[in-house]
């Protein structure tokens, strides 16, 4: 049982059991435009929610914090007006509090710890997290001193969380920090990945730019495997490598048809949404073509991002169609509510099986087989089974297949003693990212496989110290 | 900022470029391309690298303005900086010894052939090349093409110039007996020559220019057949067995956007983009 602060006045009122809910865009509205969704606390409102923290003496939150964000100190601060000072504790531990606050899994994390979670809700430390750190980037954010050069240098492969969260904790620790970004802009799946509507663009610029404030230099357009190599890196320029490529190699089906124009690989649509803005074609120059009827295929996170993205670019109908249950979806339970208050439709158990086109190679009908459930699988969740004869088809004029990506092949292919696995993903150490060759450290999706924002910047958290402690060791 | 150090008209509306890029340009090999970002608002376009200096530290590629961002680039001028330049991407061709090997290049994509021409001429082969184009006029390369092979013909779809259509191949290739056929230039001359050479099974490589937008292997458009599996043209390419590509997919595929393409080229050319807005 958790013990109650001896400093909580006897005389407060009663803790509410329920979280103050997020003030958000109304569904009606929102499925026609890009802007974010939820609208972040208010100053009341952000200290009224920090008042529910029991100030657990062994919280339990820390615990389930993969930066370990020293949140009972946060929220105090808070609670106490004192919004500056809280965005420093945050900032102990994690660089990209206003990405966190917007898209960890809380409720599987922190807040799933939570001893206000047993009789009610869970302080939403998400949502706090969020509020101090849009607080500060309102005010303007101030950057550290820098710390004393170690002379030693690191080459981080990758803008993306793990990259951004390893960059920012060496060049803290005085190490010097090139990282190299292979796309135009920083920011990994936050940029080409993650919706405008779930995460502002200019968040994810900002923070980056914090990295860079702290630092850290940012060499865009760089695709490692080509431009540079590993080998090379660590021959004349960089004592130290960091490998954080993510997972961003689109999956197909393997079906007949699936090559046909408005069949697009979830990573092409969000690209060409997201990265090149393409909801605001002809403004921008890059294209998307989205019919009336729009089936994403697949139930995690990417498909209601992918589904809610088509919503608003103007589709009519937007299905999901996943071959498991609703129980077995691995979306985050809000995505999904906030995908249905959109009206986003869910076909569930149907699995497409392949895809007819016009006369011009253009999708027009999907064909389905209903799926029941089985026993299960190595995942624990019941195996789909077709239901024999039961195809049917479905009109589609747009088909977006999110059915995971696995890791970029091109470093692993250009890096000769690499070790990877099976699946493309490089092997490293879970402490310290440390993979098979001297030197070398990775983390995030292309260690784990598709994984979360947050689990990435654990690792590079991870790296990070496992990385620095190795150059200052080093000769 | 990548800054052009060289602008050329080498017909009317062909141009190239010669930018500062000295990373890229120390890593270029023959058959890479490049992607680049005109502006803040612009797409990625991939261009196959036609030329690179590693000591001048440029890269030299070959435009036809045909869309929007090709018109908006053939405003630049020598001095002007393009934002985004990634590169070199794709597998760089296979250049060794293989005797004797005929390239032919269509329309702007000759420019990146006198690379494989040049690279392949001084591993010891001999060539012979082949470089075409709709009219006359449109032809680029011609006297450095000339200079640069053993064999030199030329081919216009109207035979303003040279033969006319693709049909003499077949008697050139009974005579010669090549043992490598490279073709750069647009699908429909990469499937003939294709259909030409596979009686005679000579390996045909061909070099496919699908959509793209990151060009780095994330996005599947650039997805193509070959040999009935699909692979994606920008990290498992951009050369293929011309034998075994499924060209009539690649031209649907290639045309999915066109009627976006043409409002994004109009809108332009009618708000004034005739290089208005960059003078």
């Amino acid at each position: 049982m958790p013990v109650i602060a001896k400093d909580k006045p006897a005389s407060k009122p009663k803790i509410r059991k329920e979280s103050v809910s997020m003030p958000k865009q109304k569904p009606e509205v929102r499925k026609h435009n890009f802007n974010e969704v939820a609208l972040g606390y208010t100053e009341d409102q952000a200290v009224s929610e920090a008042e529910r923290c029991l100030q657990c003496p062994k919280p339990q939150c820390v615990s389930g914090c993969p930066v370990e964000i020293e949140i009972p100190a946060f929220i105090k601060l808070i609670k106490e007006h004192k919004f500056d000072e809280a965005i420093i504790e945050v900032k102990k531990k994690n660089s990209l509090p206003a990405i966190c606050g917007r898209v960890c899994p809380q409720e599987e994390q922190c807040q799933k710890q939570c001893v206000m979670g047993k009789a009610g809700e869970p302080v939403s430390v998400g949502r706090l997290e969020r509020f101090v750190a849009d607080y500060e980037m309102k005010k303007g954010v101030k950057t550290p001193p820098k710390q004393e050069s170690t002379g030693k240098k690191v080459a981080v492969i990758g803008a993306g969380p793990a990259g951004l969260t390893v960059a920012a904790e060496l060049v803290k620790l005085g190490d010097e920090v090139v990282i190299f970004e292979a796309l135009h802009k920083p920011g990994g799946v936050l940029v080409y990945g993650i919706p405008e509507f779930r995460l502002p663009k200019k968040i994810v610029a900002a923070e980056a730019d914090y990295v860079k404030k702290l630092g850290v230099s940012i060499k865009t357009n760089s695709l490692i495997g080509r431009l540079f190599t590993i080998p090379e890196f660590l021959e004349n320029r960089f004592d130290a490598v960091f490998v954080g490529t993510g997972a961003g190699l689109p999956q197909f089906l393997r079906l007949p048809g699936e090559n046909l124009g408005g069949i697009y690989s979830a990573n092409e649509f969000l690209i060409r949404v997201n990265l090149m803005k393409s909801y605001a074609f002809p403004e921008y120059d890059t294209p998307i073509r989205i019919g009336k009827k729009v089936a994403v295929i697949g139930a995690g996170n990417v498909a209601m991002d992918s589904a809610r993205s088509a919503l608003r670019l103007g589709a009519e109908e937007v299905y999901i169609v996943y071959r498991r249950s609703r129980a077995e979806m691995p979306a985050r339970a809000e995505e999904i509510e906030n995908a249905e208050e959109e009206g986003i439709i869910f076909k569930l158990l149907t699995n497409p099986t392949r895809f007819y086109g016009d006369e011009k190679g253009w999708v027009q009908q999907m064909e389905c087989i209903k799926m029941q459930l089985g026993e299960p699988d190595a995942s624990g969740r019941r195996r789909p089974v077709p239901i024999e004869g039961s195809e049917f088809l479905m009109d589609m004029d747009t088909v977006i297949i999110a059915v995971g990506r696995t890791p970029n092949p091109i470093i692993q292919r250009t890096t000769e003693g690499l070790e990877t696995t099976k699946w493309g993903t490089i092997v490293a150490d879970d402490e310290t990212g440390k993979t098979s060759l001297e030197g070398v450290y990775a983390g995030g999706d292309i260690v784990t496989g598709e994984a979360t924002v947050i689990s990435a910047m654990g690792a590079g958290k991870r790296a990070a110290r496992a990385i620095h402690e190795y150059l200052m060791n080093k000769k | 900022m990548y800054k052009i150090v060289t602008k050329r008209e080498l017909a009317p509306k062909i141009k190239l470029f010669e930018v500062h890029a000295p990373d890229i340009a120390a890593k270029a090999r023959p058959g890479q391309f490049i992607i680049l970002v005109a502006g803040e608002t612009g797409e990625r376009v991939p261009l196959t690298i036609a030329y690179y200096d590693a000591g001048k530290g440029t890269v030299s590629f070959v435009f036809n303005e045909v869309g929007k961002t090709t018109k908006q680039l053939g405003c630049f001028n020598e001095g002007d900086n393009i934002s985004n330049i990634a590169g070199p991407l794709g597998v760089p061709s296979e250049i060794k010894k293989f005797g004797r090997v005929l390239c032919v290049g269509g329309g702007v994509m000759t420019a990146p052939l006198y690379l494989q021409v040049k690279a392949l001429r001084e591993a010891g082969n001999e060539i012979t090349t082949v470089i075409g184009a709709r009219i006359e006029d449109l032809l680029i390369f011609e006297q450095e093409m000339k200079d640069a092979s053993d064999e030199f013909y030329v081919v216009t779809d109207d035979g303003s110039k040279g033969f006319k259509g693709l049909d003499f191949l077949k008697e050139l290739i009974k005579a010669k007996k090549f043992q490598r056929v490279i073709v750069m230039g647009p699908v429909i001359t990469m499937k003939t020559v294709s259909e030409i050479t596979k009686p005679f099974n000579i390996p045909t490589i061909v070099t496919l220019t699908p959509i793209m937008v990151d060009g780095m292997g994330m996005c599947g458009v650039c997805r193509v057949t070959v040999s009935g599996e699909t692979k994606f043209a920008c990290i498992d390419g951009p050369e293929f067995d011309g034998h075994q590509v499924d060209f009539e997919e690649l031209v649907k595929r290639q045309r999915m956007f066109l009627p976006e393409e043409r409002l994004s080229s109009m809108l332009w050319e009618k708000l004034g983009g005739a290089c208005h807005s960059k003078r």
